[in-house]
């Protein structure tokens, strides 16, 4: 509970405490957010000791009122999907701080206390068990990450931050009129309102098919947006390609992850009904995302913008993982969000650190590095691979487990979505070593790249931990499988006790008018 | 013994890892050498041991051996483990890769002297043998293709080894470009793999060979016969065979050394061994087996083809190796998985023993590989001049050298099975086509030997010196040279008497035996065999032919003024087989640029920037205009609203009168 409360809280403190240091103190900034973030790891390593693998529900649960009149509380839990996310996240920040030591040179105060802040957010997503206080904490992650592209991004950072900001927004506003309209049908015997998810939870699929798909709709669009879905991906290239490569780096390795986790948190969890009915839409965009984020991912030229379109491909198969709705693939979703996270992490790490030497991202003006930079060359490369989906890395461990539930999946039950996927496997190849082969090899001929230096130890220390990690999963996925799986397999079975095509499911816990709705909806579809 | 299994794999990756993490430190290039072969031979000698072991041992007793090591991925229903099965199949090649592994591990140490990636030479051979060793030994599919994405991601490095070298070709720039084009080859069968497990999944419940192997007659049917064919597309990829050839040619870029390990003897052979593994599956679709015998002997026939007018001595051994790669699938094709296991063992002889030659070659000509510019090297270097020769006999199939028996035993079963492919004229038809393909082998093969060794020397000889390469270099050669000339004798055909008997057949008879069983069912009610007198005839008929091919070659090359490629290009076909009927320009043209375009040109500029992200930005600008126009209402004075105010309360009056009154 401490933990919980510790991982939750510390970075909120952090942030509010630099505001207290003089700002000029540039080292005790960087040394503070730096320390606040590395115990807020080992507070989340200390609640992951404490969390008990074979249990499928929320663990350390915290249930205070706040609004009592919208029934809206403090609710948090973590269960074993927001448990492996939770790590992901603590463990890319201070990554993240430490990448920008050197990089950020303005405002240095401000920008930790963001990235705190931000750090705050993104955990409140994932351990919020109540409507509304989920729908602050991903209120919340906006601002900060408005500043952080806005102020420190690169020259177009306006715009992108502009776009970033609206496109969001957009979303989550039906997100949040959704959760108003969903927290109506909060207690079906007095109609009480309630923000309370863990109730929400059974009530969610009770709501009669007409009303909830609307519901289903509001939510996933948002969270489409974060993932991002094609094809409302096009603020990501930006955001990502103007952001510091701090915040590329979480937005790519935690940020799109929202979107996912929302996915299974809601939508699959509360609406499984709309959820069967819609998985075929949403794995349809998920393979057009997959080939498409490819393709175009191999027309750039810009290095960082080529990461950000591979981004699209490979959330396209966390996606269909999560629509195949069974085990093996909402488990390979899951480890496919850390995997993801940890190895595009990397990617934007080792962009950040041909910019930070060059200021430049174009494939053209590099070429041999491999002779300057071994240790680099040697990192890039297990990026690469990571991403690539070679076994024995951790990628391939996610990406087969998606594409094997979406193959095997009953609700879609076509091979088709697994079969055009697996081209992307193909087409990854293609972009990712295209990328590499242009910046690692070859003869390094440009006089600019002749002395440039190899990683520093900051750099080593930024990017051997998120290998190390990359390595495990990839050996030893089982381990991190199993934290889970109790959670993944509870949910599939909810799931698939409550189909679309089931006209009469729940219909003796249906409010009385939403029966008789379901009745006429019956009525007028015979089948 | 039989449970030290994960030791053989284990050891090659302590090598890997040590000399990854700290060969730049150690400065010593025979420690580092010895490091690296060291490993590789203990695990010859542990796999040494384990196969006495199992030849201990009752045939029946011999197969089925599995060694768990940890559970690797579970999810659902879906569950693998790392787990090595141990039986006569595995153990031969896991022999044929740690020894002749550690033969050319050996053979490095004088070929890559002074080369400034020592270490990483060693610890990238290391890493191959550790995942072609998982690869082969594991129990499941998914372990397989670890090893079989790890092979291939060694090869990457091994073919970009000299990544600051420039290797010119279609599409080619760099050494780099034909690693990259070697990976995204293979990632197409990689595609093929992929959904074949998961097909094999579905029906089976499992990706356990064991339990793949006893339920596969329970599923036999089109999914299956899908499953098998792209099972085959993999191999097609890693194999080297048409239509994903293309990038073994290429893969010649790396060291030569790596050419004899990775591209010649091993990983080449992985997609043979990847159907004998699954000879049930494969035996219970006929369809893909009629598949894998066409595409076999016509890969065989046109690399061999491609072969003849070559000058690149490396060039040539890689195209001799993809159609030698088709033999061996013809030979699964028809059935005979055991003649394609025994082509495999006699091939990593003969074709290891030719690359590290060509190696030895190029080492002592200055990095020379224009055989137009070599000739007479016989008397500078004795030592590698025979051991080509006798490795080329061998390859050629004059007997009794090994590749007679093992050609012979593949050409045999493909006139033998083949009647029950092509409307029954299969037999024939794939015999003669084989048989070309030999002949050409002769020819191609002495033609390289004669431009190389005899003749006057064509280099100039104040420039260059040629010089016998040291022993750690000619020793692998004469053992490999003896294993060309000898290992024959270890698949001894019944038809020459039964004095000694067929060792590998019987060897492999209980893993293969099931496969062989269904399939024998199969091809016996869809022909008849033909009478014995055949092998006989065929035999003498195949021999003869390699004969003429060798004559021709001797003929036209064995002298003081060969004919080389000025007079050669007035050949008809030259043109056309010089430059391999044109394949790589033909994907560069169809595939690689028109996808290049089409992702650039519309995709990326067209569709996602002008179409998707111009409707969002189309539409916040389309709201910014609507602002820009509404915003001229806010005019701030109050004359102006008190007008617009009246204005609606009149429309607001009519309205009522006309239309609710």
């Amino acid at each position: 509970m401490a933990a919980l409360l510790t991982t939750l809280f510390l970075p909120l403190l952090g942030a509010f405490a630099l505001l207290f240091i003089d700002k000029t103190a540039l080292r005790g900034i960087k040394v503070t957010a730096l320390a606040i973030s590395l115990l807020t790891f080992l507070a989340s390593v200390v609640l992951f000791m404490q969390f008990d693998q074979s249990e499928a529900g929320f663990q350390f649960v915290i249930n205070q009122t706040w609004i009592s009149s919208l029934d809206a509380g403090f609710r948090i839990g973590v269960d074993g999907m927001s448990m492996l996310l939770l790590l992901l996240t603590t463990l890319i920040m201070p990554v993240a701080i430490l990448t920008s030591f050197n990089s950020i040179k303005k405002n240095d105060k401000l920008y930790y206390a963001m990235l705190l802040l931000l750090q705050a957010g993104m955990t409140g997503v994932f351990v919020a068990l109540d409507t509304f206080l989920f729908y602050v904490f991903w209120e919340v992650i906006l601002i900060p990450m408005y500043f952080i592209i806005g102020v420190w991004g690169g020259k177009n950072r306006i715009y992108a931050a502009v776009k970033f900001f609206i496109y969001t927004m957009a979303g989550s506003l039906l997100m949040l009129l959704a959760i108003i309209w969903l927290g109506f049908h909060g207690d079906p015997q007095s109609g009480k309102f309630t923000a309370d998810l863990m109730a929400l939870r059974d009530v969610g699929p009770r709501i009669p098919f007409d009303i909830q798909q609307w519901l289903f709709l509001a939510f996933a669009l948002s969270f489409a947006i974060k993932v991002p879905l094609f094809p409302v991906h096009t603020w990501l290239p930006d955001a990502h390609v103007q952001a510091p490569t701090a915040g590329s780096v979480i937005l790519a390795g935690v940020m799109l992850k929202l979107g996912t986790y929302g996915l299974i948190r809601f939508n699959l969890e509360l609406f499984p009904q709309s959820s069967h009915y819609y998985a075929d839409f949403f794995c349809i965009l998920s393979v057009i995302g997959i080939i498409y984020g490819a393709l175009v991912a191999m027309a750039q030229s810009d290095i960082k913008k080529l990461v950000a379109y591979s981004s699209v491909s490979h959330m396209g198969f966390i996606v269909l993982g999560i629509f195949s709705m069974n085990s093996e693939g909402l488990q390979g979703a899951i480890i496919q969000m850390v995997n993801h996270g940890l190895s595009t992490g990397m990617l934007f790490l080792c962009v950040g650190v041909l910019y930070e030497r060059r200021h430049t991202r174009e494939l053209k003006d590099y070429g041999g590095v491999m002779s300057v930079m071994p240790k680099f060359g040697i990192l890039f490369g297990i990026a690469m691979l990571a991403s690539v989906g070679l076994p024995g890395l951790n990628g391939f461990v996610g990406e087969f487990l998606t594409l094997l539930g979406a193959y095997t999946s009953p609700a879609l039950d076509t091979p088709w979505y697994a079969v055009l996927s697996a081209s992307g496997v193909i087409l990854a190849a293609v972009y990712l070593l295209k990328m590499y082969n242009g910046v690692v090899f070859g003869v390094n001929d440009k006089a600019e790249n002749q002395s440039l230096p190899d990683l520093t130890r900051s750099e080593m220390w930024q990017l051997v931990p998120l290998a190390v990690c990359c390595f495990w999963i990839g050996l030893f996925p089982a381990g991190f499988l199993k934290v889970s799986a109790p959670s993944t397999a509870a949910l599939v079975n909810k799931i698939e006790g409550l189909r679309a095509d089931d006209h009469n499911y729940g219909q003796e816990l249906l409010l009385p008018d939403a029966a008789e709705a379901l009745a006429e909806q019956g009525a007028a579809h015979p089948d | 013994m039989l449970e030290l299994i994960p030791l053989v794999p284990f050891l090659p990756l302590v090598g890997f890892v040590v000399l990854g993490l700290f060969g730049s430190k150690l400065r010593n290039e025979q420690l580092i050498g010895w490091l690296g072969s060291g490993t590789v031979l203990l695990s010859f000698l542990l796999t040494l041991g384990i196969f006495f072991e199992l030849l201990g041992m009752p045939p029946d007793a011999r197969d089925g051996h599995v060694v768990q090591v940890y559970s690797w991925l579970a999810a659902g229903s879906f569950s693998v483990d790392i787990a090595y099965l141990v039986d006569p199949l595995s153990l031969v090649f896991t022999l044929i890769i740690t020894g002749v592994g550690f033969l050319i591990h050996v053979y490095s140490i004088g070929y890559m002297h002074g080369d400034e990636g020592f270490f990483r030479f060693f610890a990238y051979l290391n890493l191959f043998i550790f995942m072609m060793l998982n690869l082969v030994l594991a129990d499941n599919f998914l372990l397989t293709f670890l090893g079989w994405e790890g092979v291939g991601l060694a090869s990457y490095l091994l073919i970009g080894f000299w990544y600051k070298r420039k290797f010119p070709g279609v599409g080619l720039v760099w050494t780099g470009d034909a690693a990259r084009k070697a990976f995204i080859v293979n990632r197409v069968g990689d595609f093929g793999m992929l959904v074949a497990m998961f097909i094999l999944f579905t029906l089976y419940g499992s990706l356990n060979y064991l339990e793949l192997d006893a339920a596969g007659p329970t599923q036999a049917g089109e999914l299956l016969t899908i499953a098998t064919l792209l099972l085959f597309l993999g191999c097609c990829g890693k194999s080297a065979q048409i239509p994903l050839f293309v990038w073994l040619p290429d893969a010649m870029a790396g060291p030569t050394s790596v050419s004899a390990l990775i591209h010649a003897a091993t990983m080449v052979t992985s997609g043979i061994f990847l159907i004998a593994r699954n000879a049930t599956l494969f035996a219970l679709s006929p369809i893909t087996m009629e598949i894998v015998a066409i595409i076999g002997i016509l890969t065989a026939l046109l690399a061999a083809t491609m072969g003849i007018f070559q000058n690149d001595i490396k060039k040539v051994l890689a195209y001799s190796t993809v159609s030698q790669l088709g033999f061996m699938f013809a030979a699964l094709g028809v059935g005979a998985f055991t003649a394609a296991v025994f082509h495999v063992m006699t091939h990593a002889f003969f074709k290891a023993c030719l690359f590290l030659g060509s190696g030895s070659v190029i080492h002592a000509m200055h990095e020379e590989q224009d055989i137009q510019k070599m000739g007479g090297l016989k008397k500078y270097m004795p030592s590698t001049y025979k051991t080509f020769l006798i490795s080329s006999i061998a390859i050629a199939g004059i007997p009794p050298l090994a590749g007679f028996f093992s050609k012979d035993e593949i050409l045999w079963y493909t006139f033998k099975n083949g009647g029950a492919f092509l409307g029954g004229m299969g037999g024939y038809l794939i015999w003669t086509i084989g048989a070309l393909a030999a002949l050409c082998t002769a020819f191609y093969m002495f033609r390289l030997v004669h431009l190389t060794f005899h003749g006057k020397e064509r280099f100039d000889a104040a420039k260059v010196h040629p010089h016998e390469s040291p022993a750690t270099m000619t020793m692998p050669l004469w053992i490999l040279a003896v294993l060309a000339a000898l290992g024959g004798f270890l698949g001894y055909p019944h038809a020459l008497g039964h004095f000694i008997p067929h060792f590998l057949h019987g060897w492999l008879d209980p893993v293969l035996a099931g496969g062989s069983g269904l399939w024998e069912q199969w091809v016996n009610g869809q022909r008849t065999e033909p009478a014995i007198i055949w092998e006989y005839f065929l035999m003498g008929a195949s021999v003869l032919l390699a004969l003429v091919g060798i004559l021709l070659a001797t003929r036209w090359y064995n002298k003081d003024q060969p004919r080389l490629a000025s007079a050669e290009e007035g050949l008809p076909a030259y043109r056309i087989l010089f430059n391999k009927y044109y394949i790589d320009e033909l994907y560069q043209k169809l595939v690689v640029d028109p996808l290049d375009r089409f992702a650039e040109g519309f995709l990326f500029r067209v569709f996602d920037v002008k179409l998707v992200d111009g409707f969002v930005n189309g539409t916040a600008s389309f709201i910014g205009r609507s602002a820009e126009v509404l915003r001229r209402l806010q005019t701030g004075v109050a004359q102006n609203y008190a007008l617009v105010m009246l204005v609606g309360i009149i429309g607001v009056m009519f309205w009522l009168v006309l239309f609710r009154g």
